[in-house]
């Protein structure tokens, strides 16, 4: 069995982080409910005309992927898998909206075209010619690690040998005004570095893209191994660290043998308790981390922690403002991410340093 | 790959039939679904033909036993159908006995609803509820919970025309990894204003019967439904001493790379797909007993498809048809809903005829098989093709 290194990466985010030589050094706060992200230059990476075109999500995966196949120096990959939560929302509103206030008239394609889940899929394919196998996951907070855990199953069983995975999620309008009116939304704005101590309901919205090219082989740009992905569509807060021991201890490892965790708490007090389980107990002595105050919440903004612990374990830093507590040590080896979504669709994946 | 994996359960509804017996009478007298649309009302319901199913909300929801408060969208309500059936037909009485998991697939999701109370939710909060259960994943987190798993792996996947064909092919392959002991796969849409009008403005619905695989047709006509499998692995099958329906032998995915939603015109994507399949199933194109057809019955799709065929079985093109003509294309739906009429066809030896079809196509000479026809069947191509060139083979057999 093959194992799984993550070669590329390109994350664009509501934090500039699409510069693959920066680490988080000039961190953007917000004192907002909605963050968007931050723009690379689109058109260095995508022609204008067909730029207009594209909604901002496809935009965001094109660049993205494109900038994980530089960095991984690969033209084309075997395989594509995308994940998205809520898919192409802005163009689907477009159509929608267009539908309903003109009475089923005067609508024309392209919006509806480019509304399909795997859009952003199929226009990587297209543009790096790639007819290889082409999947797109579609839920919610999993719908990133689904596409993981794909990505693992054909690289460890040698069916190919480079895969470009990625979570994109857009931020529509329309979608956002009615997640605000039930809650999932903070109604009060939130300052970055108050997110978790808000003691508000729902979270800060924002959107992004983390595209990363995985393989079988190890190269001088290798930033971590994947070691292993679980999800759950359901876990009760009583048997959140029994199911955490077990995947741990399946894959040879236990709490003592991780280095640092990285947290998807996201300031929404109805649900961070899963993770203040984690940081007040078993983990209470290990260093963690945590990103959401950065990169709002979404439903693929378990790729930008994937990001960030790919990056720390490569760089071996951590940056001040993602410090959830001061433990420090010198070597991080294993890191292990934990996130849910509104207490379903938890997952549990673990990097290694290579 | 030795048999492959094990199917032990199928369920479906859909235009023609609430469960796998009244679907099997249906496509074996020739008794269509197709009509006019009575359930949306829509501008264009005398323009149109539908595979709409006959039930309405409110009986579903009465059927399964739903509180008034639920918030299932019609995708939810047809998908519950038919995975509840499949289960029951595996004999599956506790599902937490092995580790279980669900994958299944839409491309509409509850958009049958937010297309209902797009403006209303701001202004009223009477339909509020709805709201949580647009996403994709909503339909899927909700079978999973009234079928009984948790905490495991449960998982949607959306790739337009192909996605219950993928949902079929990832649990195969999540099973013989060994991340699961059973999984239960397909996929569930239910017709919506936003896809009508989609398909209308590509210009590819047909104002009457759709007639795949002819030259003088004039393009789909949409249909609802829902199917799934329940899958198991060898170990569990010979454990439990379960009946086997038919084994999941082979599957292939791959990308046409040509345009955001037309076939290329040879059909590169197809014929990968199908190349894929076939190597994976470990078996030669001349050991295919019979080809069940995307055929969606639009210019651009046959005629790819036809030419793919072609290329992958030369001049030894199997019996093939198209279902299309009795449920209509029901879109996510159409691999599952598929996966269980080629089980059938395999476990009654039995060719279901591709109606409706008159003319032959000029740009080849293959026709389809346009006669119930009884026929000792072994092994079956299924494919799904469809938006953003996604190109699926799933291969099906007895043993």
């Amino acid at each position: 069995m093959k194992k799984v290194y993550i070669n590329g990466s390109g994350t664009i985010s509501s934090q500039k982080t699409f510069d693959n030589s920066e680490f988080l050094e000039e961190v953007t706060t917000y004192n907002d409910t909605v963050i968007p992200a931050v723009n690379p230059v689109y058109k260095d990476f995508i022609p204008g005309s067909a730029a207009r075109r594209m909604a901002k999500g496809v935009k965001m995966g094109v660049v993205a992927s494109n900038l994980a196949m530089q960095e991984a120096e690969l033209e084309s990959v075997d395989a594509i898998i995308t994940g998205t939560g809520m898919g192409c929302v802005v163009d689907s509103e477009k159509f929608l909206s267009k539908l309903i206030d003109d009475n089923e008239q005067f609508l024309t394609p392209t919006s509806f075209i480019q509304s399909t889940h795997n859009t952003v899929g199929g226009q990587i394919a297209l543009g790096i010619q790639c007819k290889g196998y082409n999947f797109t996951y579609v839920h919610s907070s999993v719908s990133f690690e689904s596409a993981l855990l794909d990505a693992q199953l054909q690289l460890i069983n040698e069916e190919e040998k480079n895969i470009l995975i990625g979570g994109v999620d857009e931020i529509g309008a329309h979608t956002t005004k009615v997640h605000g009116l039930v809650g999932h939304i903070k109604e009060e704005n939130t300052e970055t570095f108050s997110v978790l101590k808000s003691n508000t309901s729902g979270a800060v919205c924002s959107e992004g893209a983390s595209f990363f090219v995985l393989s079988s082989e190890k190269q001088e740009s290798t930033y971590a191994e994947v070691v292993a992905v679980q999800t759950f569509n359901t876990l009760s807060k009583e048997n959140l660290q029994t199911t955490l021991n077990s995947f741990l201890m399946e894959h040879g490892l236990n709490v003592s043998t991780i280095d640092l965790i990285v947290l998807g708490n996201n300031g929404d007090v109805d649900y961070d308790q899963y993770y203040n389980l984690l940081v007040e107990g078993a983990f209470s002595e290990k260093q963690q981390v945590y990103y959401k105050h950065l990169s709002g919440e979404h439903n693929t903004v378990s790729s930008f922690g994937f990001w960030l612990g790919a990056k720390i374990l490569k760089t071996q830093t951590v940056p001040a403002e993602t410090r959830l507590n001061q433990k420090q040590i010198n070597s991080i080896k294993t890191v292990l991410l934990y996130n849910q979504y509104r207490g379903e669709n938890h997952s549990f994946t673990i990097l290694k340093q290579c | 790959m030795g048999k492959g994996v094990a199917i032990t359960g199928m369920g479906i509804i859909s235009a023609i039939g609430n469960n796998v017996e009244e679907n099997y009478n249906s496509l074996i007298s020739s008794n269509k679904g197709i009509s006019r649309i009575s359930k949306i009302d829509t501008i264009h319901k005398d323009d149109i033909m539908v595979g709409e199913i006959s039930f309405t909300n409110k009986e579903l929801e009465k059927l399964l036993g739903l509180s008034s408060d639920n918030n299932y969208s019609r995708t939810a309500l047809l998908g519950l159908v038919a995975a509840k059936e499949a289960v029951k037909e595996a004999g599956i009485l506790d599902i937490s006995e092995y580790k279980t998991g669900l994958i299944s697939a839409t491309s509409v999701g509850g958009m049958d609803m937010t297309e209902k109370f797009y403006y209303d939710y701001i202004e009223s909060n009477t339909n509020r509820k709805y709201i949580e259960g647009h996403h994709a994943g909503d339909s899927t987190q909700k079978i999973a919970e009234e079928l009984g798993i948790k905490e495991s792996l449960v998982t949607t996947i959306s790739t337009a025309c192909s996605s219950a064909a993928n949902a079929i092919m990832y649990g195969a392959r999540l099973i013989k990894a060994g991340k699961l002991d059973r999984v239960v796969v397909g996929g569930a849409d239910c017709l919506s204003k936003f896809t009508i009008n989609g398909f209308k403005t590509l210009m590819i619905l047909s104002d009457t019967y759709n007639t795949p695989f002819d030259e003088n047709r004039k393009g789909l006509n949409l249909g609802e439904a829902a199917a799934f499998l329940v899958l198991e692995s060898d170990a569990l099958v010979a454990k439990e001493n379960k009946k086997v329906l038919a084994y999941v032998k082979g599957y292939g995915n791959a990308n046409d790379a040509y345009h955001q939603t037309a076939s290329s015109e040879n059909g590169d994507g197809a014929t990968l797909a199908m190349e894929k399949a076939l190597k994976v199933a470990n078996l030669q194109a001349e050991d295919i007993d019979y080809i069940n057809a995307h055929g969606t019955a639009t210019g651009n799709n046959d005629l790819s498809e036809g030419r793919a065929i072609l290329r992958v079985f030369k001049e030894n093109v199997p019996d093939f048809s198209s279902t299309k003509p009795y449920t209509g294309h029901t879109l996510a739906a159409a691999g599952g809903i598929e996966a269980v009429y080629s089980i059938l066809a395999l476990q009654r030896n039995i060719i279901f005829p591709n109606l409706n079809f008159k003319t032959p196509m000029k740009e080849f000479a293959i026709i389809p098989q346009t006669e119930l026809k009884k026929k000792e069947l072994n092994t079956i191509l299924s494919n799904s093709l469809g938006f953003g060139g996604n190109c699926s083979t799933v291969i099906f057999s007895k043993g």
